[in-house]
């Protein structure tokens, strides 16, 4: 999914606030309220009242024959978080090694699209011919379709007639037996490629938009300096492009530990244990085993973790308030 | 800086690997698209056997794409105009104007944003069975319901994408009008809007992709007359054989509208997120 931040330029905030502004905010002015109205009511539709709703199941007992009536389920307490949280037993278990294994799998995607983002964004940063041409060539995979790739992906690990094992078997002979790559313990490597051939191509993006705002001067005083490349690259441009680096992996990060289309188009409603991830597996919680409790209960549990990831991302992003307003 | 030997030579390793990894999807992608249903049923070939175009005919009556194709065009479309809509009034709001709660306000979309989709999926379909059981509307498996659940993620997205377009413009622009005597409402429905124009068309795009690749929502929301394309693809793969030409016929002819629309516009993406967050 393409994901974006901005942030509205401190100095421009200011500058609005001058003379004109303040005899206008005088009077009572309604507009900004009238103008963000139904932005506030689609907010508390979509999203204030259902995650209150979703906090509120957790606590009760769902199954499918109470899900219709779930209005009048019986309150139980804490028992769905007992039982997605106690290591001892089969949903705990699973729940905790799920846990683990989707921040595996967050940091092995993040890792290697930076790195392919960043060498690509680099390379692509210098004078060459056919710069254009790559540059549109590697956004592809990010406008394509996420399910688009997905279909090709599963195509090419077809454990009989895939190009995967065509070329490593048959053309290369690096394995004897065909290794099927959409089940057992190869499916996660299958889902970690498949999803960083379609999320790389965002950091290369957000990557080539921070080098651009690296000066030359800078690395020409840095050269003069006797400086080499990998040397101007280490200590001038990854420390100048800190800042958006941040803010990207913290999207990426995102992104990435919420993934649901890549597993779910690859293996389908109920993926192999080895290569669950979080969003599939209260996915199968609730619309596979029609457990909407204990569905909620891991949801609650998501939703604080990612409330503390976007605390600390919005300290990042978001400017500081001034002193002196509001 | 002077390109060095070595440097072009790294250069050329990296980036042909790189465009190698890029293409090798695509061109299963298209290659299969153009053999016949014997030929994607056996071992992998890198040239077809026979060139055909048969699945971009075949595919239509396989399954029931047409249908599938107008669903997402209808759901994509409709939720993608609404959110704007509300997007371009919320940020404009609350990236040109000072009122109180902004701030607070700025941070529940942001933060709302950045929740998965499975956190709004549970309650809302639980919403849905609520309303149908009480006033008769269905929404589970109806248009309506999938559009306000695709409005989960395009609003917010919208708006905090359009906060930073309309950041990015200059003060005196917006002044110069107010000073004709022109209202506020006045200067940015005719100064605001039509330089953010670009933008706004950008966001929308971006959006639109956003909607079209939606498979979450979709695969639990949508019942066999109102499926998209995102979830419906799966049904070129039966019991008995997987027709993958026609899926890889269907999957490029399903792309190439939005690739050739993003290529148009991604330069707006960079350029919102350069002037925006990357600086």
């Amino acid at each position: 999914m393409a994901t974006t931040l901005n942030e509205s330029p401190p100095e421009s905030r200011t500058a609005r606030t001058g003379s004109g502004g303040r005899r206008r905010r005088r009077r009572l002015n309604l507009l900004p309220y009238l103008l963000v109205l139904p932005e506030l009511v689609a907010e508390l539709l979509i999203h204030i009242i259902p995650m209150a709703l979703g906090v509120w199941i957790a606590f009760l007992s769902l199954n499918q024959l109470s899900i219709r009536h779930w209005i009048s389920a019986p309150f139980v307490g804490l028992t769905n978080f007992r039982n997605g949280l106690d290591p001892s037993t089969a949903i705990g278990s699973q729940f905790f090694q799920t846990l683990g294994r989707t921040a595996v799998y967050t940091v092995l995607v993040l890792g290697l699209c930076w790195l392919l983002g960043t060498a690509a964004a680099y390379f692509l940063n210098s004078q060459f011919r056919g710069r254009g041409l790559l540059r549109a060539l590697y956004l592809l995979p990010f406008a394509l379709p996420v399910f688009v790739s997905a279909i090709a992906f599963a195509f090419m690990f077809n454990q009989r007639d895939g190009i995967v094992n065509k070329v490593l078997v048959d053309e290369l002979h690096l394995v004897d037996d065909r290794p099927f790559w959409l089940i057992g313990s190869n499916a996660f490597v299958t889902l970690v490629i498949a999803s960083v051939w379609t999320a790389w191509p965002f950091a290369f993006l957000l990557q080539l938009a921070a080098l651009q705002t690296v000066p030359d001067e800078v690395y020409e005083a840095a050269a003069l300096d006797g400086a080499g490349r990998w040397r101007q690259f280490f200590g001038i441009t990854l420390p100048m492009i800190r800042t958006p680096n941040v803010v990207m992996l913290l999207l990426m990060f995102l992104a990435t530990f919420n993934q649901f289309t890549v597993p779910y188009v690859l293996f389908g409603v109920s993926p192999p244990s080895e290569a669950t991830l979080m969003s599939p597996l209260i996915y199968q919680f609730s619309f596979g085993n029609w457990n909407f409790g204990l569905g909620g209960a891991v949801s609650t549990l998501l939703l604080v973790l990612l409330f503390v990831v976007s605390a600390v991302y919005i300290r990042l992003v978001m400017p500081k308030e001034r002193p002196g307003h509001a | 800086m002077r390109d060095t030997v070595s440097f072009r030579v790294l250069r050329a390793a990296v980036l042909t690997s790189i465009t190698a990894m890029v293409l090798l999807p695509l061109y299963v992608i298209v290659v299969s698209s153009f053999k016949p249903l014997a030929d994607v049923s056996g071992p992998f070939t890198w040239l077809p056997d026979r060139f055909t175009l048969e699945p971009y005919v075949q595919m239509w009556s396989t399954i029931p794409l047409a249908r599938y194709l107008a669903n997402s065009v209808l759901v994509t479309s409709v939720s993608t105009l609404l959110a704007l809509t509300i997007a371009v009034l919320a940020a404009f709001s609350l990236s040109r104007l000072r009122w109180r709660g902004q701030r607070a306000f700025s941070l529940l979309v942001l933060s709302t944003q950045m929740f998965p989709g499975i956190l709004f999926l549970l309650p809302l379909y639980l919403i849905f069975t609520q309303i149908q059981r009480t006033i008769g509307v269905q929404l589970n498996g109806s248009y309506a319901g999938l559009i306000v659940t695709y409005m989960t993620f395009s609003v917010p997205f919208a708006t905090w994408m359009l906060m930073g377009f309309f950041a990015a413009i200059p003060d005196d622009l917006e002044e110069a009008a107010m000073v004709d005597g022109t209202t506020r409402l006045g200067a940015f429905l005719r100064v605001v809007l039509p330089v953010a124009r670009p933008g706004i068309v950008a966001v929308g795009v971006f959006t639109f992709l956003n909607g079209w690749g939606e498979v979450l929502f979709a695969s639990v929301l949508t019942t066999r007359e109102t499926r998209t394309l995102a979830v419906g693809l799966q049904a070129f793969s039966t019991q008995t054989d997987v027709r993958w030409n026609e899926m890889m016929a269907a999957s490029i002819v399903i792309s190439l509208p939005v690739l050739v629309a993003f290529l148009l516009v991604q330069r707006h993406l960079v350029q919102g997120l350069a002037t925006g967050a990357v600086k």
